[in-house]
Formats: structure tokens, C-alpha cells, sequence
């Protein structure tokens, strides 16, 4: 596979500026922080400057005495103090200012991110930076069998076929897969002439019965006592929240063994965009036009992870592409949940196509709608409540993030008002239940 | 006759960061570096390290046997090219041997230019310092010695004046110009420089010319001043600049004024020859016009453009123009310059002196230029701002007060 590697991000949003990662910098490296938080244009808006492990690293290109070099396998750009002669010559090659003069030693100082145990990110008290292992994660996984065919045919962008070859790389072949009617079989999961498209046994039941047959194929597993194969669905938010809802509800309240994966992109996104339940309020799509009279969707999105949360099921979690290390945790969790009862992952991913996002932009769409509070990242059990994964405390305003999005292009500010005032309300709402945890049954 | 697709003449910075871009567009096109050097890689930059011991001379190899195999490269020292036929596509080597290529780089870099005064005509023994055995001969030489005189007060002269200082010896200084390291800094700013040397017991001789060097003993010389003085040395360093190592494609046809003459892609006039580094007169970014800037960075992206459009990169981006930069330590201090830092007249100067000494130049509320000694700054982010042509209209009084976090700040914006 290709190369990732883990990273310090930085949330610019989130920073008050006091000035610990530096302090706790300085302390670690007993010398100049490597970290230095500047004033940001206007009050209480800060900016970072960092060595940024850079791909092609220009500081170890413009060096003449081979002092700096990527180190292959953490992705930092090592500075060797032997080799180093002091010409400063790197400093004139970082844009960054991730290199400079550490006037305690005279001598250049640059990020080594502690080995991957940063000071910094411990001792941030906001979550302003953060540790990223979505490199690894990917380093990782990307090596394992894929357990799709080479060639699947998702638009441009797309990050479902991400989650479905990583959900799956995870996972392994002790699986049954139903992907319903929807852009997860459309792009080729199911196969064709007489051939599936995956490594595992698929099917691809209606939009209606998906959850249902799922929880036969368990109880026939149960019943002949193979234990070990995670029998689960990779389906969207139509068959999910709509015309399969009461299958995936019976088998909740039932208590299934079934791993249901809902991959929610806003829409019934491979028939041409037609508007569903988790189309979000003011939103575009074919059945919900923009014109004279109408201005998008008039009703807000069913937030279907909460009324999982609602049948008790032994796991629910909502998650992003944006943030593949919280996906992975979770993924875990939910297939080991998926063998006690129903197991339910949310999974939001942009559509570049009926969103009219540039494909380039999708993952920066993920984590926005995030660090927005658009989307809420946490999980719950019966045991532990409901707990956010990710704070969403200092949340970017909302209308950041729509303005990434095509199909919010027309939004008039009554609109956007009741788009924040709807994302708070939620957020409210999860607050509260994150606050009082339920005690174990 | 050896055959290759890509050649390379030159095994330093623009060389090597050819090969890196050819080999990220072409994996399998065969390539070959030749170099008139002995040994392996190295960056000319290292040799006033070398002289003073800190890097001894295995260490300041750049790439060794196992990287040119790891990059399909044949890598052949000792070979020095003397002339070139365009048409047939073929490069003559000194030994006799010749290649013939598809796509040919020069990147031959600089020599040590000798001024034209009578002594130094090769009667009157003298080192240099552009190569690894120049800088073994002279750190064998400072043993010996007790009074060292080098010629030209610029990058090379003034570090081998501090080396040799520090070894011992008393020096001197001579420089043709009335400040050292003219061209990146203004008088303020040298002059802290030259008062460090004078601190630390070297002569500088400023805006004096040499007109004659004689040694009628073979061994110490006599080095006459146009003002009549003369200083006597054991150990005489010339380094009053370099020239580009280009006379030997004198007839092939390749357009040299100083250097050779390239395009925003680095080609020269003649189709399927290139040139980078040192040896190159590319575009300047403030005059727009062709010049020499011999300095690591130029050559880095020079080579690179290069190496580019030798393998049809599509990811080619002509060349903007080359930014003078100087990062110099002195004594245990630092002096940093970059762009037009050292201009007069040229717009809008902000000069601030306290414990260091930092001259920013402003030009249509834009930088152009910005240098300081005993002040660091990050000289790769002035660089940005100065290569972008930032306006700074909208934060002057921030930028002029706090430099350092200002250019920060404004590189943080553009790159979350």
C-alpha cells in the first residue's frame, strides 16, 4: 500500500491560545518549543507553526551536509546533530517555519512528534491538536486481503467505497454480506454476469426485508453452532431509514445477532437523488428542487442513530470518514457486539456527486461536518450510555460548512438560522443524555 | 561509445535532485552521472566544515554506491566532460571515452574565478576551497602555517578566515568591496559581522585591491595592496568568487553569457540540453532577467525543474525566478538574508536595532527583502511571502513590529 503516516492536526477553532503545547514542549525537549502558537488575525485567533513531516521535504533537500532525512517508517523528518553543520540552510527551506534557530543551543530544533507520544497534544487543554492515527490505520488495514473486486464503480470521490473495503479488509471473510438496492451494489459489490464482487458470500435482498433475512441466516448459524461469522448488512440511509426501517427496527427490538452498517449519504443518491428520511432541512436533491416557489427540503432529517439508540440495542455508533480512526475503534466494537444482539454503525459520507461537492473536497466535508456539530460523533451501550467519541464543545459555525456543499448553494439566512438552531437543539439533546449515564441492566 | 538516455554531468545539488525528479516521472529510462570529482556526492557548502574539522570528509558524502543502485543511476567519477556535439547527441569525456544520450543535463556547476594579478598566474602557490581535496590540502596546510591571508571577504573568505583564526593563525582579510558579504547585506549589518573578526584578531582589509602577490622564497609570499601596503602570509587563500565551469562547450553551440543561459523549464537554446545549478543563468525573480544566483536552494529547484521536463513530468510549473539567500554563522552568531535585503532605494526600508539587527524592505506594501544578525527568522517563510508577492498592507504595523510571529501567522492561514 501506500504511504500514511500519523500526524499532529491542528484546530484552529478550538485554540485559546494558552500557550501549554508550548510549554510542555519546551519542557520535553528541554529547549526552544518546537511548537509555536502565534496571534491569528483578530481577537483570540491563533495560528500554528510546525514542521509538518512534509512528503517531499524541502529542509532535507536544500541541506548540504545530509543531516536531515524522512525517516521511512513514522514519516518525521529526522535531524541528525552529528551531521548537522550549523549552516542553517533549512530554515530557509521550510515554508512553515516547522525548522528554526533554538537560541538556548544555537542550533536548529524541529518536530520529532516525542516518538509518537506527543507533549503537545497531552497537554492541550481543548483538543485544539490533536494526535491523528488515521496513517497508521491505514497503513495497517491497507495491507490485509481486500474483499472486493479491483474495479468498483463509485463516482469520483466517493468515500463509500472506502468504508466498505476497509470495513471489510477488517472484518475478514468470515462473513455473510447483504447489501439492499443502493449505491453500495450499484457500484459492483453484488457482481455481475453470474459473478460476485466480493470475496465473501453476498446478497442482495429488497430495500425491504434486508435486517429480516439477516436475522435468519444468524439463527440458522446459531442453530448448526458456527459462532464465528459476523453476518451484516452494508446498506444506505433509504433501506435503512425508510422503506427497510420496520425490518431493522423488529430485528432491534428483537434483539438479533445481525451487524447492520448504515452508510448515510442524504438521499436515494444512486437513482438519481431522489430525497429520503436523512435528508437534511433546506437541502437539494431531484424530488426536493430549488426554483421560483420551492427552496429545498422543507422538513428536517430523521436522526436515526438516536431512535436505535431508543431499542436498547446492544451497540450504536455514529461515525465519518473524516476521522478513520474513530471509525475503526467503533467497527470493532460493533462487530463484537454484533455476536451479544443488534449492532448498529451509522456511517455519514458526503456525496460529491448529489451534494455537487468537488471530489477533492469530500474528506475536508467530512470534518467539517463535524468539527460543525452537523454531525455528532459518539456510541452508546446499555451499559455505558451514550458517550461522544469526539467533543463537540467550540463547534465552527454551520454556515462554514454548507457553503462547502452545492446542493446548500441557495440556503437564504432564514434557512441557515434554522439549520444551526436544529444542530444545537440535537447537540443539546445528546448532552443531556451523555450527561447521566444509564446504569447497567 | 557508452549510450544512456538521461545524462547528467554534475553530482551535486542540481544533479541530484534531477535524478530524484526523473526517476518520480521515468522508473526504467537509463541514466548516468558523471561527475570530474573523485569522489561521491557532496555539496561544495560543506567544505568550510570540512577545513574546520566538524564534518570529517566521509561524512559530508551526500549519496553513496548503494543509492545510485537503488536508483538505476550510473554513477561514473573522475570524468570530465570537454566538449559537446548536440547533433550527434554525444558528450566527449577528457580520457577519451564519450556518451551518447537522449536527454543530456549540465549541471557542472562553478569553479574558483582567479583575479588577473600577476602572482596568481600559478608562480605564487595559493589554495582555493570549491572541492573536498581543496579542503583536505588546506586543513593539511593549517597545521604548518602561522599567518594565512584570504583573498575576497564573501561566503567562502570570511569561513575560512574564522576557521583559520580559530586554528591559530593570524589573518587577514583582504576585500575589493568596502563591506564584507556585499550583495545580502547593508553596511549596518556587515559591519557587526566585520567587528566580530576584528574581535577575534582578524585583519580586514576593506575596499583594498591586490596588485601583485610575490614569493621570492617559494614558501611564504608577499601580498601588495593598491595602497601600498603588503602583508606577509605562509598560507594564501584566494576566494574572490567563482565562474561557471562552462568553456567546455565553447563551439557546441550552447548559448553562455556568464553562465548558460536557460528558459523557465531550464532549457538551453539547443533542443534536448538543459542546465541547473550554478552553471545555469536562469531568471531572476526581481529583475526578471537572466542571472547567477549560486546557492543551494536555486539549484535544488532548478534541478528539479530540470529533471522534470527531462522525463515529461505534467506536473511541470515553470520556474519563478531565483531569490538570494544567505544564512551565515559567525563566531557562535547568525546572519540571515533574503531577496533584495541589502537594496537601497528600491521602496520602503524599516532598519531596528537593539540586541540584533534586522533591515525588512518593503516595495508596493509588499516584501522584497529582509535581513538581520543576532536576530533569527524564518528565512523559508520570508522567502513565501516575498515569492508570492503577499500584500501586507492589511498587517504593516504587525509585520514591521513582530516579524517572526506575523509571517507565521499569515503561512498558517494559507496552508489550513
Amino acid at each position: 500500500m501506500g504511504t500514511a503516516f500519523d500526524t499532529i492536526a491542528f484546530k484552529a477553532s478550538a485554540c485559546d491560545g494558552c500557550g501549554k503545547c508550548m510549554t510542555a514542549c519546551a519542557e520535553a525537549k528541554q529547549g526552544a518549543s518546537r511548537i509555536s502558537i502565534v496571534s491569528g488575525a483578530g481577537e483570540g485567533r491563533f495560528e500554528l507553526s510546525l514542521c509538518r513531516q512534509c512528503g517531499d521535504p524541502k529542509c532535507a533537500m536544500v541541506c548540504p551536509a545530509g543531516a536531515l532525512a524522512k525517516d521511512e517508517a513514522s514519516g518525521v523528518i529526522r535531524w541528525d546533530a552529528n551531521q548537522c553543520v550549523d549552516c542553517l540552510l533549512c530554515t530557509a527551506g521550510c515554508s512553515f517555519g516547522g525548522i528554526s534557530v533554538d537560541s538556548h543551543t544555537a542550533r536548529v530544533a524541529k518536530c520529532d512528534q516525542c516518538d509518537g507520544d506527543p507533549a503537545c497534544v497531552k497537554a492541550c487543554p481543548t483538543g485544539a491538536l490533536e494526535w491523528v492515527t488515521a496513517g497508521s490505520v491505514f497503513k495497517k488495514y491497507g495491507d490485509r486481503e481486500d474483499m472486493f473486486v479491483p474495479g468498483l464503480s463509485g463516482c469520483q470521490g466517493c468515500n463509500s467505497e472506502l468504508i466498505m473495503r476497509h470495513a471489510m479488509r477488517k472484518i475478514g471473510r468470515n462473513a455473510v454480506l447483504a447489501t439492499p438496492p443502493g449505491c453500495i451494489p450499484g457500484m459492483g459489490s453484488v457482481g455481475y454476469n453470474g459473478k460476485t464482487g466480493t470475496k465473501v458470500p453476498v446478497f442482495h435482498p429488497l430495500l425491504t426485508n434486508t435486517a429480516s433475512m439477516l436475522a435468519g441466516i444468524r439463527r440458522y448459524y446459531d442453530r448448526i453452532g458456527r459462532k464465528d461469522i459476523v453476518v451484516m448488512a452494508l446498506a444506505g440511509d433509504g433501506g435503512t431509514s425508510d422503506c427497510g426501517f420496520h425490518a431493522v427496527s423488529g430485528a432491534a427490538e428483537r434483539g438479533e445477532k445481525v451487524l447492520y452498517v448504515c452508510v448515510d449519504n442524504e438521499g436515494y443518491m444512486n437513482t438519481g437523488m431522489q430525497r429520503s428520511s436523512t435528508t437534511p432541512f433546506g437541502s437539494w436533491t431531484s424530488t426536493t428542487p430549488v426554483g421560483e416557489h420551492m427552496r429545498g427540503k422543507t422538513q428536517d432529517a430523521k436522526n436515526l442513530p438516536l431512535i436505535m439508540v431508543a431499542h436498547k440495542c446492544a451497540y450504536v455508533a455514529t461515525a465519518s470518514t473524516g476521522y478513520m480512526e474513530d471509525l475503526y475503534a467503533k467497527l470493532d466494537k460493533a462487530v463484537e457486539a454484533s455476536f451479544r444482539g443488534f449492532s448498529y454503525l451509522h456511517i455519514y459520507s458526503p456525496c460529491p456527486t448529489g451534494w455537487r461537492i468537488p471530489s477533492s473536497k469530500v474528506i475536508e466535508a467530512c470534518r467539517m461536518s463535524v468539527d460543525s456539530n452537523f454531525v455528532t460523533l459518539w456510541e452508546y451501550t446499555r451499559e455505558g450510555g451514550l458517550r461522544f467519541t469526539r467533543s463537540p464543545d467550540r463547534p465552527i459555525p454551520i454556515r462554514d460548512y454548507v457553503k462547502l456543499l452545492g446542493k446548500y448553494r441557495h440556503l437564504d439566512e432564514a434557512q441557515l438560522d434554522h439549520i444551526q438552531a436544529r444542530v444545537d437543539e440535537q447537540v443539546a439533546l445528546l448532552r443531556m443524555m451523555a450527561a447521566e449515564p444509564v446504569a447497567a441492566e | 561509445m557508452m549510450e544512456t538516455k538521461y545524462l547528467i554531468i554534475g553530482s551535486s545539488h542540481a544533479a541530484l535532485e534531477a535524478l530524484r525528479a526523473i526517476r518520480q516521472a521515468d522508473r526504467d529510462g537509463s541514466m548516468t552521472m558523471l561527475t570530474r570529482d573523485g569522489h561521491m556526492p557532496y555539496s561544495p557548502t560543506i567544505l568550510p566544515y570540512v577545513v574546520s574539522g566538524r564534518s570529517a570528509p566521509d561524512r559530508a558524502i551526500l549519496r553513496d554506491e548503494t543509492f545510485f543502485a537503488a536508483n538505476g543511476c550510473a554513477f561514473v567519477g573522475n570524468a570530465t566532460a570537454v566538449g559537446l556535439d548536440a547533433k550527434g547527441k554525444t558528450v566527449a569525456l577528457a580520457d577519451g571515452r564519450s556518451w551518447r544520450y537522449d536527454k543530456l543535463l549540465i549541471a557542472t556547476g562553478a569553479a574558483p574565478a582567479i583575479p588577473p594579478v600577476p602572482g596568481l598566474d600559478g608562480s605564487v602557490p595559493f589554495h582555493v576551497l570549491r572541492s573536498l581535496d581543496d579542503a583536505m590540502s588546506l586543513r593539511n596546510a593549517m597545521g604548518a602555517a602561522r599567518r594565512a591571508v584570504v583573498l575576497g571577504g564573501g561566503l567562502v573568505g570570511l569561513h575560512a578566515a574564522e576557521n583559520l583564526a580559530e586554528a591559530g593563525l593570524a589573518v587577514s582579510v583582504v576585500e575589493m568591496r568596502p563591506h564584507v558579504l556585499p550583495g545580502y547585506f547593508d553596511a549596518k549589518a556587515s559591519g557587526r559581522i566585520e567587528a566580530a573578526f576584528t574581535e577575534h584578531g582578524v585583519k580586514l582589509f576593506l575596499g583594498r585591491t591586490v596588485v601583485a602577490v610575490d614569493a621570492p622564497d617559494g614558501r611564504s609570499c608577499t601580498v601588495r595592496l593598491d595602497d601600498g601596503g603588503a602583508i606577509e602570509a605562509d598560507l594564501l587563500l584566494v576566494a574572490t568568487g567563482v565562474k561557471p565551469v562552462a568553456d567546455w562547450l565553447s563551439g557546441s553551440g550552447v548559448a553562455v553569457d556568464r553562465g548558460v543561459l536557460v528558459d523557465d523549464t531550464m532549457r538551453t537554446n539547443l533542443p534536448d540540453v538543459w542546465a541547473a545549478g550554478d552553471v545555469a543563468q536562469a531568471k531572476d525573480f526581481h529583475s526578471g532577467t537572466q542571472a547567477l544566483i549560486g546557492i543551494i536552494p536555486t539549484a535544488v529547484e532548478q534541478g528539479r525543474l530540470a529533471g522534470m521536463d527531462m522525463a515529461g513530468d505534467s506536473y511541470l510549473k515553470p520556474y519563478a525566478g531565483g531569490v538570494p539567500i544567505n544564512t551565515y554563522r559567525f563566531f557562535g552568531r547568525v546572519a540571515l538574508s533574503i531577496g533584495q535585503a541589502a537594496a537601497d532605494g528600491c521602496g520602503e526600508v524599516a532598519e531596528q536595532e537593539g540586541g540584533g539587527y534586522r533591515r525588512v524592505v518593503l516595495a508596493d506594501g509588499r516584501l522584497v527583502g529582509y535581513a538581520s544578525v543576532d536576530e533569527p527568522f524564518d528565512v523559508g517563510i520570508m522567502g513565501e511571502l516575498i515569492r508570492r508577492r503577499v500584500d501586507l498592507s492589511g498587517c504593516k504595523e504587525d509585520f514591521l513590529s513582530r516579524p517572526l510571529e506575523t509571517g507565521r501567522r499569515l503561512m498558517s492561514e494559507g496552508w489550513r
